[in-house]
């Protein structure tokens, strides 16, 4: 098991609908199977053997139960890539706010050198809301259409799919990323701040 | 499969819990006396280590020598200490990392106090069965960190117990509801213990108990509670008192014995209050007695914003699991601080209905650690539990910044790999800093230890090392390493940053049998002596109450009895001391009758007067 990729685990095909509800099932049928409370009794190998097994199936069970999860993992996936190395794309501004961002990016050098006066707290606000919402479109078009594209997608057609696919991660990861830092210069707590947000990996 | 147990290891209180075979059900051992409840309180006296209710007894007469609360220390660097110790009374060895007590003229680790407990409940589980016992599950706080864990974990190794399992507390508790009353659904476990706050999100399916998120406070606790309140009532003294403190010179803050007076009695007002509507406190200090009416809402005013503090965690566990207050089907509460009418409120507010509290909020882990041992003794085959890992966990990188291999609140057992490789030709030795925390940088985050990775010679960049960080069911870290192009293991040394090193620990496992034995006769001895005073205390303020009311015969045998006891309770005979409180007990109750009655006719008495009055106005 330990060399089967998320989808196999749970006995899917590489497909990005998923039921989750039977996912569940499957997963907690699978943890119980595998998980150490059950195998006390086993000798250390063996021991360390199912601690492992029981990680994956919790990883992919992870994965696979977050709709954009599922398709980032897919894109590493159908790239060959085995670690999480570069797993996030490299945030993108979408060519459409590109004119916006460069007044949200100006503002927000403004509010580190002094404070937001009221007017441009307001608009920043307001450009915050309006970024949520693009954002929540931006992962529902990954959820639901584009995750429709690939799995009704022919061989040939795959590799534009995925080039879609890997767009509009990029989009998402630059639309969040500014949302966090619009938060941070209105002085607000953004919760889901550290999720996702990876940083080049330091090579020794 | 050996027996296995269930402790429950809390700053202010310790369990012990087992599965009777016979009903499935779990029950708590009690002590010789039928008490449930140990008090985690450990003295250190010239003639060895006390634990327990006797430990206890002694907080306010040896403040410097007898620790409590030390889970709020485990795990813990100077640093991370620094506000909590200018509250305590007992005396930090000055330092670096890992903290040291200086009590009893030696030094100890708080795993090693710890010990104490855990092996005061071992005995009493010993006695219980009558069998040696060598396994436990443990339970630590839902956020406690890495290194906190691995103190738990050696602490039951220094006191003889193989810890199999470490249990998250609000976890266990759920356990101990899902054998007994919980349906089907999500629930959320509110724990307010007595230096811990946790919080705790769970679906509950099929005999799984998923936890879906998990947060919470490893600083805020019934202590901190008591604090504001002894803080408070110290500024009260000043006023009220100055005329008496300023006469005898006296500064309280700065006497140890009257501080721990205080926060004793503050901690009693605090419990009184929760039943009652208003509470009368009475301490006696050198030179004064200081007495005054408290009432819930003068309470509550001083610790809301503690109980507040608390809603924070609730907010960001819901947010993790991706719910809304609606979304709860059962809220449970779990520790002795949850029995507060505002932490209700304010519960219940939050999560828009009331909350659970059918089982004792005090016992309801301690089962529920029971349970698990239960699970993991092939007892219990249809449940499950699968529980998350608080904090995420990360390797610094350039710059000082963590990259987060795995994310809070991910569902263990859970491993993570990376790659590695070197920058300079010939490098054979490869850092890694671990570090656990939300902060983005490593500064900001705790740091867990220093991993160094040995590897044959190669040019840069060449090696490939494969590192895997494994989170085990106990939440704690594993890190095996790979050379892939040599396939050979890495040898791997870990430096922990705030825990003890193998040999520290195997040290303390040898002097732990070298004191067991004498622990045990001090222990008997120091009880002994401890049951004399308050014998004599009890007979000395009799004989002056009740002088005039018996006879001038049985006051001299009252009197010669004390005088024996005194003589006896100076030496070290424990059994001398046992008879010679017997023997005072004896003579002075017939004395103790006559008071009983005097007391009642007076109650009486007084009774009638104010009926009296009463009719006139």
């Amino acid at each position: 098991m330990l060399k089967q990729d998320y989808f196999s685990v749970f006995g899917l095909p590489r497909k990005l609908a998923i039921d989750t509800a039977e996912l569940q099932r499957r997963f907690y049928a699978l943890a119980r199977e595998h998980h150490p409370d059950f195998h006390q009794a086993a000798p250390p190998e063996e021991l360390a053997r199912v601690e492992a097994t029981s990680a994956l199936v919790n990883t992919a069970y992870r994965t696979l139960r977050d709709p954009i999860a599922r398709v980032d993992y897919l894109v590493r996936l159908e790239e060959g890539r085995t670690t999480r190395e570069g797993a996030a794309e490299k945030p993108k501004a979408p060519p459409a706010l590109l004119q916006e961002m460069f007044e949200i990016q100006e503002a927000l050098a403004e509010a580190k050198t002094g404070a937001l006066d009221a007017a441009t707290r307001a608009r920043l606000s307001a450009q915050r809301e309006g970024l949520r919402a693009r954002l929540k479109d931006e992962e529902a078009r990954l959820g639901a259409s584009l995750s429709a594209r690939w799995d009704g997608a022919a061989p040939a057609e795959r590799p534009a799919v995925l080039a879609a696919l890997k767009e509009a991660l990029a989009t998402r990861a630059y639309l969040r990323t500014v949302i966090d830092d619009l938060a941070e210069a209105l002085g607000e707590d953004e919760p889901s701040r550290r999720e996702d947000k990876r940083v080049a990996h330091h090579r020794h | 499969m050996s027996r296995i147990i269930g402790i429950d290891l809390g700053t202010t209180n310790s369990l012990v819990a087992y599965v009777d075979e016979a009903t499935g059900l779990p029950r708590v051992i009690p002590d010789a006396e039928g008490r449930p409840l140990l008090p985690s309180v450990v003295a250190f006296t010239p003639d060895g280590i006390v634990v327990g209710e006797a430990a206890r007894r002694q907080l306010a007469r040896r403040p410097a020598d007898t620790v409590y609360s030390v889970k709020r220390l485990m795990g813990r660097g100077h640093e991370d200490v620094k506000d909590e110790m200018r509250f305590l009374p007992f005396r930090i060895v000055p330092g670096e990392g890992l903290v040291k007590l200086a009590v009893g003229g030696r030094e100890v680790t708080p795993p090693e106090v710890s010990a104490a407990v855990l092996k005061a409940l071992k005995e009493r589980a010993e006695r219980h069965f009558g069998e040696p016992i060598e396994k436990a599950v443990v339970t630590v706080p839902a956020y406690f960190n890495d290194a906190q864990r691995q103190a738990t974990k050696d602490a039951g190794r220094i006191a003889g117990l193989d810890v199999v399992r470490i249990v998250n507390e609000p976890t266990a508790a759920s356990l101990a509801y899902g054998l007994q009353r919980l349906s089907e659904g999500v629930i959320a476990v509110y724990d307010l213990g007595g230096g811990t706050f946790d919080v705790s999100i769970l679906r509950v399916k099929g005999g799984v108990f998923e936890v879906l998120a998990t947060n919470g406070d490893t600083h805020l606790g019934g202590d901190d509670l008591d604090r504001v309140l002894a803080l408070w009532l110290l500024e009260d003294i000043a006023v009220r008192h100055h005329a008496e403190l300023d006469r005898d010179c006296v500064d309280l803050a700065r006497d140890p014995e009257a501080m721990q007076e205080l926060r004793l009695a503050a901690e009693a007002a605090k419990i009184r209050l929760s039943s009652e509507e208003r509470t009368t406190l009475t301490i006696p200090f050198a030179g004064f007695t200081y007495r005054r009416d408290i009432t819930r809402a003068e309470l509550e005013r001083l610790v809301e914003p503690l109980v507040t503090r608390t809603l924070g965690p609730c907010r960001r566990a819901l947010g993790d699991a991706g719910l809304t207050p609606a979304d709860i089907d059962e809220i449970v509460l779990v520790g002795g601080s949850t029995r507060v009418p505002l932490v209700r409120r304010r519960v219940q507010e939050l999560f828009g209905k009331a909350p659970h509290s059918q089982l004792n909020p005090d016992e309801v882990v301690a089962l529920g650690a029971a349970v698990q041992a239960h699970i993991l003794a092939g007892g219990f085959t249809n449940m499950l539990l699968l529980d998350v890992t608080p904090l995420s966990l990360g390797i610094e990188s350039l710059g000082g910044i963590v990259n987060v291999l795995i994310p809070r609140n991910t569902t263990i057992p859970t491993s993570a790999r990376e790659m590695f490789t070197t920058s300079v030709d010939g490098q054979t030795l490869v850092d890694l800093h671990v570090v656990q925390g939300e902060r983005e940088l490593v500064k900001d985050c705790r740091s867990l230890g220093r991993f160094e990775l040995r590897i044959d010679p190669m040019p840069a960049g060449m090696p490939k090392i494969e590192v895997t960080f494994l989170i085990d069911a106990n939440g704690i870290l594993q890190v095996q390493a790979k050379e892939q192009r040599s396939g050979k293991a890495a040898s791997i040394e870990v430096k922990p940053t705030y825990g003890l090193s193998e040999t520290e620990v195997e040290q303390m496992i040898e002097d732990s049998f070298t004191y067991a034995e004498a622990d045990v006769a001090t222990r008997m001895l120091i009880e002994a002596r401890n049951e004399a005073d308050t014998v004599l205390v009890h007979a000395g303020r009799a004989l002056k109450q009740g002088a005039d009311l018996v006879p001038a015969e049985e006051r001299a045998a009252i009197e010669a009895a004390v005088a024996a006891l005194r003589a006896a309770r100076g030496g070290d005979d424990r059994e001398r001391i046992h008879e010679a409180t017997t023997a005072v007990n004896r003579a002075t109750e017939h004395l103790a009758e006559v008071l009983m009655d005097a007391a009642l006719k007076g109650a009486l008495g007084s009774r009638r007067a104010t009926e009296i009055l009463g009719e006139r106005t």
